[in-house]
């Protein structure tokens, strides 16, 4: 078994320049919105808007300016599916189509997927849709084609300031604090981690080192898998079980005792 | 740029437009903590990457260095530490005494000594486009006996229009002996840098007035984030610590381009950051393998390796003439002869022999400016029978509106291109065709279109920024009848050697005469007939010996001025030192860990040297300035270090310079600008610009407001095409009230035609745009995406707003300027389409290297 694999994105030497974008539709052969031919934004310089079954890459542009810009940034991050160590999606697929591979990343296979949208629901991070051409859920399957054959994946061959970064998670890992203590000592203090300890989802194989919080990426602060959403409804069924169950085994009790007091007609067959 | 400490974008937006170079300043800056600056008027993805955004307005270039050079030379570190005046004294004419007729800004308020009425020029060809014309003189070295304060000949008789040699010359003169008559006595120096006419001297005082307010004045850029920069640099440059300057295009398009990065070099020099790693100005170029084009060149005013082009207008008349004007006997120019010769060989093969002047007489000359504006203004007046349009896109290119009006005046005209682009249908499908003002039955115009390859459909070469050359391979061949250039410009020559080889006229022996050998040797080895054998071209352009072309040329020290040696371009010479030996394709990079310059990566031109003027990263002694920086020294025999050394490599640096010596023998021990008449770095340029010895504020040719530094507006010696569709708006013109500048995005490339055809880059800018700041949106009742109607005084268009607080109002003086921006990428084909940007800009243009001035102009803006 080969070590777990994955991506490290330092968003601070992200220029935004999409070629991750380009070379993930290239490799995987998306389709582009509408052709090409579709409305700009007007959401700064992100016209592809999010991570979708056509998406599985997506740079997202925020602009910080006070009105008076004496303070301003332009944070740029590519974002992609997080490779959760414990995918919700995996989780709630019925068909066992999402699999967790040999290099712990998470893929779907398209050929056994019905369809059935579940995963897109379970996802907490919006990463799975409908790919309209094959009509299954699809998104990044951090290019498990070319890693079975040795290759890097094909966005972070082609991120030209290696804000994306793929390896091995330990040896991400410590490039990763290595970077976060750069920064620090430079007195960026807002540097920090985000998926690359196992606070959430067990970890995510795809982690990022952000300048804010997550929530300004568009990153949920605590994402979690769908089931522990539903822990409180669940104890409520539990508990209701629990009565219903108690209610049957009294009424179980009372046909045995009732048994017992009148013999069966059928006893001697 | 890896090895930079601290590194100043301006007129550039690298990230956004040479991203993949732009892994090196982040190398720079996550690796060593190097400061990264960017200078410019949007904050643009390269701001984003940086430690200090400076915002100036466009057009604000000069006023912002000019502030740099003033600030700098009255910095007190500047002032007391060792390196600086070392660097200054030794190694840039800081000392060399000026003719005392010269005057300057201060004097003339805002132009130098010599400004003259423009009167050169061929009848024929009215198109060089000066509003007037500096006569040189005053701007030369004193010199010791030479009377000063009389006309005599230029350094380099740069001034346009003036056709005199140095001296006149004989017809059997050998070449060396015209070249060596050109030797001019020492130049008059006063090295405690105090006699008011030294170059020192008259550059303190120049710059003078560039003092932070009134920076701010001009730029817009607040003071205090000015003075941020400027402290930035200095602490950055130095014995231990080097910077350096990226720019690219938005320097060049003004119509003093070539002063603003003049005024960068100045600066560069002053703090001692040329030749050193780490350090210098780096041209990033707009397109892959222009600078190829700059050296083998494809451009009208030179030929191969920066000579001059013969010119009809000049003392061009002989060989021997053409080197009495254009030579100079100090500097490795001295081998011009070489050079020329060599190259003629190249041409003219065994036709060209030393009783013909190797064929001089055959070789074109121009008779004006045949660059890309006046070619099109004289298309617009009919002066123009056909064209070849190949890897251009001129139907959305400057002032469109008038060049389409230039194509509908032609009558053939050929396009290849990957596509049907905007070029190859301007006559059925332009907006003027579509409006009804232009019916396609009325162009006569023959169109014809070859499909072209793409870039992997064929081998050959790049030349990158760095000079350095790299051999790339086909992956595949292209599809159908697509053919590469190289393919279709040796067919072309094929015909027309054909076509010419049964004239008698004079002028055609030049065809004639031509040599031509790039067929393949086994023809049907090749998958695509006709394609020529590119290392055949390569080996022309590295250059062999004339008796055996089995013989390549190992580099220019073995070129000869008898035609022994036939070489393209000397520049080149040694990238294919052997039949086996193609040095670009080499790809072996340095050890990890272990200091050098990637000598084995390519092949860089001259000599593989990768840092230019390199003598300079040693102090006068030849020792490393600093064990960090060190790159080239005198290692007590010989000069060594990582790269290879730019200079004579076994003179000591205590060797002096010959008083009477020719080329570099006329050069002491110490003099590294060994390609400059004086061997020193010029803070003052007696020679080589048209438009000023020192760098000058002036406002674009169109600005809505008045020059804040001097009286005279805009450049005297501009380039302006007065035409019916060349409008310029006054100054302040109130219907066209604010700044807008013109760019690229990552998305697009150029004009569209590599990139808005492909759906996975379309859809990532699908629309052409503008970009204004909340502030102007909200004065003209803009909400963002709206759609928005931009007019100048040579048309309007239409695009989409993107409302954006990365754009700023200026404070200019006591008025509030409003700056909006917009990419370029844009035309009626493709699979996204919109106006083209293009429509709105003017034809005006630089005295030096006639390009436009796209970067900087007026217009106004409306919801539409």
């Amino acid at each position: 078994m080969p070590e777990p694999m994955g991506f490290y994105t330092d968003t601070t030497v992200c220029i935004g320049c999409k070629a991750c974008e380009v070379a993930c539709k290239e490799w995987n052969q998306l389709p582009a919105t509408g052709g090409g031919r579709h409305e700009m934004s007007g959401d700064s310089y992100d016209n592809t808007q999010r991570l979708d079954g056509i998406h599985w890459r997506h740079v997202k542009f925020v602009e910080q300016f006070s009105e008076d810009r004496n303070d301003g940034r332009w944070l740029m991050m590519s974002d992609v599916c997080k490779h959760c160590v414990r995918a919700p999606c995996l989780e709630v697929c019925p068909t066992g189509a999402i699999i967790r591979t040999e290099f712990d990343t998470v893929v779907i296979q398209s050929d056994a997927c019905n369809g059935c949208r579940l995963c897109i629901a379970a996802c907490p991070f919006g990463v799975i849709d409908i790919n309209p051409a094959s009509d299954t859920a699809q998104k990044c399957t951090l290019c498990y084609d070319r890693l079975q054959v040795g290759m890097e994946p094909a966005c972070s061959q082609a991120c030209p300031t290696d804000s994306i970064r793929f390896g091995t998670i330990r040896e991400l890992k410590q490039q990763a604090e290595t970077r976060v203590r750069q920064l620090h000592q430079l007195g960026e203090r807002r540097a920090r981690l985000y998926g690359a300890d196992q606070k959430f989802l067990g970890g995510l194989n795809s982690f990022y080192l952000l300048v804010d919080e997550p929530e300004t990426y568009g990153l949920p602060r605590s994402p979690r898998m769908p089931t522990r959403n539903l822990l409180p409804s669940a104890l409520l069924s539990t508990a209701g079980a629990v009565v219903i169950a108690l209610l049957g085994l009294v009424g179980l009790r009372k046909r045995l005792m009732d048994d017992r007091a009148e013999p069966r007609e059928d006893a001697d067959v | 740029m890896e090895q930079s400490d601290c590194i100043v974008f301006e007129g550039s937006n690298m990230a956004e437009c040479h991203p993949v170079a732009f892994r090196w300043p982040m190398r720079a800056k996550v690796e060593h903590g190097a400061k990264l600056i960017h200078v410019d008027p949007r904050f643009t993805r390269t701001s984003a990457m940086c430690d200090i955004y400076a915002p100036i307005r466009a057009g604000g270039d000069i006023g912002f260095l000019g502030g740099l050079i003033n600030y700098v030379i009255n910095n007190e570190r500047w002032n007391t530490n060792s390196f600086f005046r070392e660097y200054l004294l030794n190694y840039t004419n800081a000392a060399v005494i000026i003719r005392e007729d010269f005057k300057g800004t201060e004097e003339l308020d805002g132009v130098f000594s010599g400004l003259m009425k423009y009167s050169g020029g061929a009848p024929e060809w009215p198109y060089d486009g000066f509003l007037g014309a500096y006569q040189t003189d005053s701007w030369q070295y004193a010199r010791h006996g030479e009377e000063q304060g009389q006309p005599r000949g230029g350094e380099e008789n740069a001034a346009p229009g003036r056709s005199t040699a140095q001296r006149p010359v004989r017809p059997d003169e050998p070449l060396d002996e015209v070249i060596r008559s050109l030797r001019k006595p020492v130049p008059l120096r006063d090295d405690t840098l105090r006699n008011p006419r030294c170059v020192f001297q008259l550059l303190k005082r120049h710059f003078s007035r560039y003092t932070p307010e009134m920076v701010e004045q001009v730029t817009g850029c607040p003071q205090a984030t000015f003075t941020k920069v400027a402290e930035t640099i200095l602490e950055n440059s130095g014995r231990d610590r080097t910077t350096s300057f990226a720019y690219a295009v938005a320097w060049t398009q003004h119509t003093n381009g070539p002063q603003v990065i003049g005024c960068c070099a100045l600066l560069q020099l002053l703090l001692g950051n040329i030749g050193r790693p780490g350090g210098g100005i780096m041209a990033l170029r707009g397109h892959a393998s222009i600078q190829g084009s700059t050296d083998v060149p494809t451009l009208y005013h030179s030929i191969h390796g920066y000579m001059p082009a013969p010119s009809a207008l000049k003392a061009h008349q002989s060989l021997r003439e053409y080197l009495a004007t254009e030579g100079t006997a100090t500097s490795y120019w001295a081998n011009m002869p070489k050079f020329l010769v060599s190259y003629f060989k190249s041409m003219y093969g065994s036709a060209a022999t030393p009783e013909n002047q190797f064929g001089y007489d055959w070789h074109p000359k121009i008779s004006g400016d045949h660059s890309h504006m006046p070619m099109f203004v004289a298309m617009a007046d009919g002066r123009v029978k056909g064209m070849l349009c190949i890897g251009q896109n001129p139907a959305t290119s400057l002032n469109a509106g008038l060049e389409r009006k230039g194509m509908r005046q032609l009558e053939w005209l050929v396009v290849k291109d990957n596509f049907l682009i905007e070029t190859a249908t301007f006559w059925n499908r332009a907006p003027e065709v579509e409006s009804g003002d232009v019916k396609p039955e009325d162009i006569k115009t023959e169109v014809f279109f070859f499909p072209s390859a793409q870039v992997a459909e064929i081998d050959g070469s790049f030349t990158n920024t760095q000079r350095m050359l790299q051999w790339h391979f086909k992956a595949a061949d292209p599809p159908g009848q697509c053919r590469s250039d190289p393919w279709f410009t040796h067919q072309l020559a094929l015909r027309l050697k054909r076509l010419y080889a049964d004239s008698a006229l004079p002028r055609d022996e030049g065809f004639k005469k031509l040599t031509w050998d790039f067929d393949p040797d086994d023809p049907s080895k090749e998958s695509i007939p006709g394609e020529p054998d590119l290392k055949k071209v390569l080996r022309e352009i590295n250059g062999y010996y004339t008796g055996d072309p089995t013989r390549h040329l190992a580099g220019f020290d073995e070129l000869k001025d008898d035609g022994s040696t036939t070489c393209a371009s000397w520049i080149y010479c040694g990238v294919y030192p052997a039949a086996d030996r193609n040095l670009a394709a080499r790809r072996e990079p340095d050890p990890p860990g272990v200091p050098g310059a990637e000598l084995n990566w390519g092949w860089a031109w001259p000599a593989n040297r990768r840092v230019l003027y390199n003598r300079a990263s040693a102090d006068p002694q030849g020792r490393p300035w600093s064990e960090r920086k060190k790159w080239v020294w005198w290692d007590g025999k010989q000069w060594t270090g990582y790269d290879v050394p730019d200079f004579s490599l076994t003179k000591a640096p205590s060797a002096p310079g010959n008083p009477k010596g020719i080329g570099l023998d006329a050069f002491s021990g110490r003099q590294p600008f060994i390609m400059i008449p004086d061997g020193t770095g010029w803070l003052f340029n007696s020679s080589g610009l048209l438009d000023g010895p020192f760098p000058t504020h002036y406002e674009p040719a169109e600005s809505p407001v008045r020059n804040a530094l001097y009286r005279q507006q805009s450049s005297p010696v501009l380039k302006y095409w007065k035409h019916d569709g060349n409008p310029l708006a006054s100054v302040g013109d109130p219907r066209f009230p604010y700044v807008i500048t013109t760019y690229r995005l990552t998305e697009h490339y150029l004009s569209g035609v590599m990139s808005r055809w492909n759906p996975w880059l379309a859809e990532l800018m699908p629309e052409l745009f503008i970009e204004l700041s909340p502030e102007l949106a909200a004065e003209k009742g803009i909400r963002n995406t709206d759609w928005v109607r931009i007019s100048s005084p040579r048309a309007h268009i239409r695009a989409k707003a993107l409302v954006t607080r990365r754009m700023r109002p200026f404070r200019l003086g006591g008025k509030i300027v409003h700056q909006v921006g917009m990419p370029w990428h844009w035309g009626w084909e493709g699979v996204v389409t919109g106006d083209v940007t293009n429509t709105l800009t003017a034809m005006v243009g630089d005295p030096n290297v006639s390009i436009h001035e796209g970067k900087a102009f007026v217009c106004n803006v409306e919801k539409a």
